[in-house]
């Protein structure tokens, strides 16, 4: 009853401060419930644009998540006073009442499409995540529970049905022991410069150690094999291959900070591959990378064998080059 | 576990069920009238909910919305027919039954699948899974992750071209969960294990068929199961109870296998090469490696090519440290025996098929690991290794002439919650 009443009140308070600044931040939206459009939320100044509203903030990830080469447009929204800490493996924890805005779009210039935008909303009970779909105008988009196919090409000419994933398939990556977790603003993965703002801002105390550690993607041939290939592992892998993690029992732990030469794959045999392991008998075989599950998987587009399970319709080559330096590097 | 009230099963059989189509929304609204009038009713949660998804155009949407929009108690009620689908379907609410007309009757066709590792995903706990079928799955069937109190029931996983390397490792998939019920359900040509139960805890899987799946039922770094009333048949291997190295849950135990029926296991293995179970020899009954605490009684044998019981060490490298790949305490007693070993497919042993002139006893045990008990009124082969990983020509192979019981199944039987029970009475 208690949280009933909390919320009604907070309706009603967020009502009220829509009415005095039209133009702020739907926190109610983020509080609760699941709007049908994008728009309720005005987390945008110009959504088609992707023109954040005030106080919604843009970052970028060192090494991101490959989404068949869709263009990221990352943003978070703070609430007001936001104190932020670093957790446990350099996450940061965010208040009750931040949004992660993540826009996914194809094309060039003019000739971009937003396709889906997806939010992460930290309420009282916890993180919810919520697919949002781009209509073909451009002006709106609408919840997709349940996800969609879309057909896009891709930057590297490929013509695909891009999946939208459904809400429960957001959990599959974003759920860490049974919660969803946000999983890309990790301090080694965030820009030093960027931290300095949350700073300069009061929320965050001080810029966590550790802190961008993970190559910027574009500069890796300057980074060393392991830290590109391991920080792409991290980020692309990572989220289901950790204990807690949807792939928890395969015992393959590819997380930055996991040392142990097995868990990382190392002379591992598969434990429920089935037909993914394409007759090979290890994860990783050191100076082998064509001898590697890891590549086999990585280089497949094949449901049943492709790695990642999700989200995923076509090769990520630089990400696939990158282990392969890794693994032919490694001493046999 | 929590069941719909609206549905009542009466003495005529029938099932009576009020349907409602209420929806989320409505019933957010619905509370916030009760709220507003500050009943104490508004505490009350919301009546569960029979939610009907037809086959038809669109279903893989309709069906995934159900699933989303779900509260705990609510049943999602599939109708007869094919749905077709072009992604893997998942729920994620707890103490949710999905039923459907019947295992021939609704039929979930993955055959058009795009995405995702398995057919249906569940992550949530006391969830109920019943009478419909999944099949042709790109990789497993049902997956169900996490997922405590899973009961599986009356419920068909297929892939409908037969044994193929390219089908999917499991048909019915529940693994890391804490009370599992597998009961009258049929799983058929997978490239790895039909029903596999693995790094869970609590199992009973019963009066269920597995053919044409290289391992038919496999209970794999477990602790605490019963394996009764199956039939296994056509498979390469009919029933494996493994431990295995390199996953978070290790020192499987606690098994009994007891009044299966076994026969005709000679499917060529066709499991993709570097999985385990490519390593079972065609032609087996049931299979022990590694474990502890095993019990194989009271179960029908016959036509296995290569033996009807084989008890062995984990045979590959490993580093783990913390990994025993012997088994221990293992009983095998009490069982029936037909024909078996005219055609032994042991890997690495062709010396000593050759010798015993292409005959093979019906049991089999490399020797390895201790307290291993085999009382079962047949002649027994034992390969004298003494290591674990020690190539099978090294055996220094030997036949136990038939010994009768010195020792009785003392395991004590696997206890669900009631619940559980209850759900498959229904």
């Amino acid at each position: 009853m208690r949280a009933l009443l909390a919320a009604l009140a907070a309706l009603g308070l967020a009502i009220a401060a829509r009415a005095a600044t039209p133009a702020a931040v739907n926190t109610a939206a983020i509080a609760e419930g699941m709007p049908a459009t994008l728009s309720e939320f005005a987390l945008f100044a110009d959504a088609a644009k992707q023109a954040p509203a005030a106080g919604v903030v843009p970052y970028r990830l060192n090494t991101p998540l490959y989404s068949d080469g869709a263009e990221k447009l990352r943003f978070v929204y703070l609430p007001a006073g936001a104190k932020l800490a670093a957790g446990e493996d350099g996450l940061l924890q965010f208040p009750v009442g931040t949004a992660l805005v993540k826009t996914f779009a194809f094309g060039e210039g003019a000739a971009r499409k937003l396709i889906e935008t997806r939010l992460l909303l930290h309420r009282a009970e916890g993180w919810v995540a919520l697919p949002y779909q781009w209509n073909a105008e451009q002006t709106e988009a609408r919840l997709a529970l349940a996800g969609a196919r879309v057909p896009v090409t891709t930057p590297a000419g490929e013509a695909i049905s891009y999946r939208i994933p459904n809400k429960n398939q957001c959990k599959e990556c974003h759920g860490l022991n049974g919660a969803v977790i946000p999983l890309g603003p990790k301090a080694r993965n965030l820009d030093s410069a960027w931290l300095d703002g949350l700073v300069a801002k009061g929320a965050l105390a001080a810029v966590p150690a550790g802190s961008d550690t993970f190559p910027k993607w574009e500069q890796r041939a300057a980074a060393t094999p392991e830290s590109a290939a391991r920080a792409y592992l991290d980020v692309n892998c990572a989220h289901c291959h950790r204990p807690g993690g949807m792939a928890s029992n395969s015992g393959l732990d590819l997380r930055w900070e996991q040392h142990d030469p097995t868990a990382i794959g190392i002379g591992k045999r598969p434990v429920a591959a089935g037909r993914g392991s394409g007759g090979l008998e290890f994860a990783v075989v050191p100076g082998h990378p064509e001898r590697s599950i890891m590549v086999h998987r990585m280089a497949s587009t094949e449901g049943g064998v492709a790695m990642p399970e999700l989200g995923k319709a076509t090769v990520d080559r630089d990400g696939l080059a990158a282990v392969e330096r890794w693994i032919a590097g490694l001493r046999r | 576990m929590r069941f719909p009230p609206e549905s009542r099963k009466l003495s005529s059989g029938l099932t009576y069920r009020t349907v409602s189509s209420t929806l989320a929304p409505m019933r957010m609204t619905l509370i916030a009238a009760l709220a507003l009038s500050l009943s104490p009713a508004a505490l009350a949660p919301a009546a569960a909910a029979t939610r009907e998804v037809a086959a038809g155009p669109d279903a893989q949407a309709r069906l995934q919305e159900a699933l989303i929009l779900a509260e705990p108690g609510d049943e999602v009620v599939l109708g007869p027919g094919r749905f077709v689908l072009t992604d893997g379907i998942s729920l994620d609410v707890n103490g949710v039954t999905i039923r459907g007309a019947g295992m021939d009757r609704t039929v979930l066709d993955f055959s058009g699948q795009k995405d995702a590792g398995e057919g249906l995903l569940v992550t949530s706990d006391n969830v109920v899974l019943r009478d419909f079928a999944v099949i042709d799955t790109k990789g497993d069937g049902i997956k169900s992750k996490g997922a405590d109190n899973i009961v599986y029931y009356k419920v068909r996983v297929e892939w409908t071209r037969g044994p193929h390397p390219e089908n999917g490792a499991y048909a019915i998939y529940p693994v890391e969960s804490t009370n599992v019920l597998v009961d009258s359900v049929t799983a058929i040509g997978s490239s790895d294990a039909g029903i596999y139960v693995g790094q869970s805890k609590n199992i009973v899987v019963r009066n269920s068929v597995a053919k044409f799946n290289v391992a038919g039922i496999e209970i794999e770094n477990s602790y605490g199961a019963d394996v009764y009333n199956n039939v296994a048949v056509n498979n390469t291997g009919g029933i494996l109870v493994f431990d295995l190295p390199d996953i978070p849950q290790q020192g499987g135990k606690d098994v009994r296998v007891f009044d299966n029926v076994v026969v005709e296991n000679n499917t060529p293995n066709f499991a993709p090469a570097g999985n385990i179970v490519a390593t079972v020899p065609t032609g087996m009954g049931v299979m022990v490696m590694s474990h502890y605490n095993v019990e194989v009684f009271g179960n029908t044998f016959a036509e296995n090519g290569t033996g009807n019981v084989l008890v062995v060490a984990y045979p590959n490298e490993t580093k783990d440290a913390k990994y025993n790949p012997y088994p221990v305490n293992v009983l095998i007693t009490g069982n029936t025996h037909g024909r078996a070993g005219w055609k032994p497919a042991l890997g690495g042993s062709e010396a000593l098929v050759q010798a015993l002139g292409g005959q093979f006893p019906p049991i089999m045990h490399d020797g390895n690991g201790r307290d291993i008990v085999i009382a079962d009124g047949v002649p027994v082969l034992s390969l004298g290794l003494t290591r674990a990983g020690q190539p099978r020509s090294e055996a220094q192979p030997q036949i136990l002439p038939p010994a009768s019981a010195a020792k009785k199944p003392s395991l004590p039987a696997i206890v669900l919650p009631p619940a559980m029970e209850a759900a498959v009475r229904r």
